[in-house]
């Protein structure tokens, strides 16, 4: 922990996040990613864009960028592409990365770009008050969905398979020893990771869904998520119901940056002829 | 001096960026303004620098100034619509002040309106398309050879004030070719980033300096701090603290007040003994100089202001001539957007009159030949 606290900008505490928020457990899963790898603060780039998460970079000791709702992964892309020696992590929540931010998403993965994409998906938006985001289950309830949600939810997964990733994985704030796992190897791998993440919102989602407390939420978290070995041997009708977990996809594929460096000294080669 | 070359108006752009040191290009295919993301894909690889098509003009410019962050000089080029897509990301480095440049090559609107045809519609949209209080620099050249001198300048404005800057094409200057010749590189002066002094080892990104410009570190040089599009402190921290919030945004609205008399450019002709005054910008601005000449040589007293920075916007020197002059017109392919600003400083003292046009064509001399024979 003490280790922990050298990534943390102590004196802009407090943080803004409720008390049972799930938000703070992933920044401090991040930070151990980091710590692991052994990355020089000064080379970690960390963009949020608008929302709870988005005031994450605010507390983390990196270089940190808070950017406007969805466009996390944009400004991203470009600091990647302009200085491909940073290490950069996007923290973006369900809202932010799957609705307004939801074409940057794709093509980030589509590019294949060495960026860590975090989402952290808590079903809602939450400080705007608690209305149904891309990734609110069927029925649920929400300030903008009094008679329960009539849209059906993203699986965010498939839709980051189909555009191109070289990572993949879920996780949630209540197992954390996975967690950690998941998003070191995110962090590693070069190329666009995403790391999904089920957290709470005790605040806007929970206590509209009778959820109970955060301890309770989280419970569920265990309760309702298999890991994905367990789920292969399971039947459609054993996983209805339940959210898979795990590493979903860890693929070698070429980097964009990498590829445009290569198209950079062919560029200079045509140059000189 | 360099050989004499025939270019349009997009390929100067391209060529001024390049010398002024732009090695990040982050942008969104729209007409009229293409050519300049075609020529740079080709050229700023050759020269180590990145050009990326990004999925849409929000992320062109959040890739922009992402890779200014980075420490790179950066620009985009648009048009209207792609321009007010900018805008949110545009308010962004604003308020986070971070250099970067757009070219907007202008088209008629609104909405699709006219993808192929000259306007000058958004020289209102440059300046009040954003949301909240914020001083805007725009320049508008009135040739291709001043495209080239003036995209310069936008870059060197970006990097001097730490603001976005934005170039607004005619889109018949974007595409006009004309011969020019263009100075050697060691007659151009290029601007860098004021950066903390080295060493220092506390770095505030928003102090409030003397000249109201803080310094700026790029990410990775060591000083990890923090930039949000939030009012903030001078640490980059969000606050909602009122006296804090009110100082660094009054900072941040001086940054051009302060310096505004060093910024403004105009050119004027004629003006000296003019009863009658043009006031016109980009390509307007030279049918105005043929009526001007034409109407000299019919003996009547016409003089031409030209702002070749629009924004901020020359009040003073307007003024002043409303002082002198009976008669302002203004030309502008528009409603008349610009005409309400010479209005603002020439209320009760001459009437200003406006030649406006908004079908795609360009205003001739003898159309404001004609104004000026009528009011004359
Ligand atoms: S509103 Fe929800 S997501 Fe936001 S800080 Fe509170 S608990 Fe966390």
């Amino acid at each position: 922990m003490a280790k922990s606290l050298e990534y943390i900008r102590l004196d802009k505490f407090p943080h803004v996040w409720c008390p049972g928020c799930g938000i703070g457990i992933v920044m401090g899963s991040i930070i151990r990613a980091v710590d692991k790898m052994e990355i020089n603060k000064n080379d970690v780039v960390m963009v949020s864009g608008i929302g709870c998460s988005g005031r994450m970079p605010g507390y983390c000791d990196f270089n940190t960028l808070h950017t406007t709702h969805g466009r996390a992964l944009s400004f991203a892309t470009g600091i990647k592409l302009a200085n491909p020696k940073f290490k950069v992590i996007t923290v973006m929540g369900d809202g932010d990365a799957l609705a307004i931010g939801g074409n940057h998403l794709i093509h980030a993965a589509r590019r294949n770009i060495d960026i860590l994409a975090i989402i952290i998906n808590n079903w809602i938006y939450g400080m705007t008050g608690g209305q149904y985001s891309p990734t609110t289950p069927l029925g649920s309830f929400a300030t903008t969905a009094p008679y329960g949600q009539v849209e059906p939810p993203f699986d965010v997964l498939k839709l980051i398979k189909g555009s191109g990733a070289s990572y993949i994985a879920r996780g949630t704030v209540y197992h954390i020893r996975e967690l950690d796992k998941l998003i070191s190897g995110g962090l590693q791998k070069k190329g666009f990771a995403v790391v999904e993440v089920i957290s709470q919102c005790p605040t806007s989602f929970g206590r509209r869904n009778k959820m109970g407390s955060a301890v309770e939420m989280m419970k569920r978290q265990k309760e309702e998520t298999v890991p994905v070995k367990k789920a292969e041997k399971m039947s459609k009708e054993e996983l209805k119901g339940k959210i898979v977990r795990g590493l979903f996809l860890d693929e070698e594929r070429d980097e964009y940056t990498e590829r445009y460096e290569k198209l950079i000294a062919k560029a200079k080669e045509v140059h000189q002829k | 001096m360099s050989k004499a070359r025939i270019m349009s108006g997009n390929e100067a752009v391209v060529e001024g960026a390049l010398v002024a040191g732009v090695r990040f290009f982050g942008g969104y295919p729209i007409t009229p303004s293409s050519e300049i993301a075609e020529v740079l894909s080709r050229l700023l690889p050759q020269v180590g620098g990145k050009f990326i098509q990004m999925e849409d003009e929000l992320s062109s410019v959040g890739a922009i100034v992402g890779a200014s962050l980075a420490g790179i000089k950066s620009m985009t080029a648009t048009s209207g619509p792609g321009f007010s897509l900018m805008q949110e990301n545009m308010g962004l480095a604003f308020m986070a002040e971070v250099p970067c440049v757009i070219v907007d090559v202008q088209r008629g609107g609104p909405s699709t309106g006219l993808p192929t045809k000259v306007s000058q519609s958004d020289v209102m949209q440059v300046r009040w398309g954003r949301h909240g209080d914020q001083n805007v620099i725009a320049l508008v050249p009135s040739s291709v050879r001043e495209s080239f001198d003036l995209i310069i300048d936008c870059v060197n404005l970006a990097e001097e004030y730490r603001m976005p800057v934005v170039l607004l094409l005619d889109e018949v200057i974007s595409h006009m070719r004309e011969k020019v010749i263009l100075p050697e590189k060691d007659e151009i002066k290029v601007i860098e980033r004021k950066k903390p002094p080295k060493g220092q080892e506390k770095y505030f990104p928003y102090e409030i300096t003397e000249d109201a410009i803080p310094p700026m570190a790029n990410f990775g040089e060591g000083y990890r701090y923090h930039v949000t599009g939030l009012t903030h402190d001078e640490t980059g921290f969000p606050t909602s603290d009122p006296e804090k919030i009110n100082q660094v945004m009054r900072r941040l609205y001086q940054k051009i007040e302060k310096h505004k008399e060093e910024i403004i450019k105009v050119e004027e002709k004629y003006t000296e003994d003019a009863e009658i005054a043009i006031f016109a910008y980009g390509s307007v601005a030279r049918s105005a100089y043929s009526a001007v000449k034409e109407a000299r040589e019919k003996g009547i007293k016409v003089g031409l202001m030209r702002p070749i920075i629009l924004w901020p916007f020359p009040y003073k020197k307007v003024s002043d001539l409303a002082n002198k002059v009976k008669r302002i017109i203004v030309p502008e392919m528009n409603m008349g957007q610009i005409i309400a600003e010479v209005k603002k400083v020439s209320f009760g003292k001459v009437k200003v009159e406006g030649v406006n046009r908004i079908d795609g064509e360009l205003i001739t001399p003898s159309e404001i030949m004609a104004k000026i024979e009528e009011v004359s």
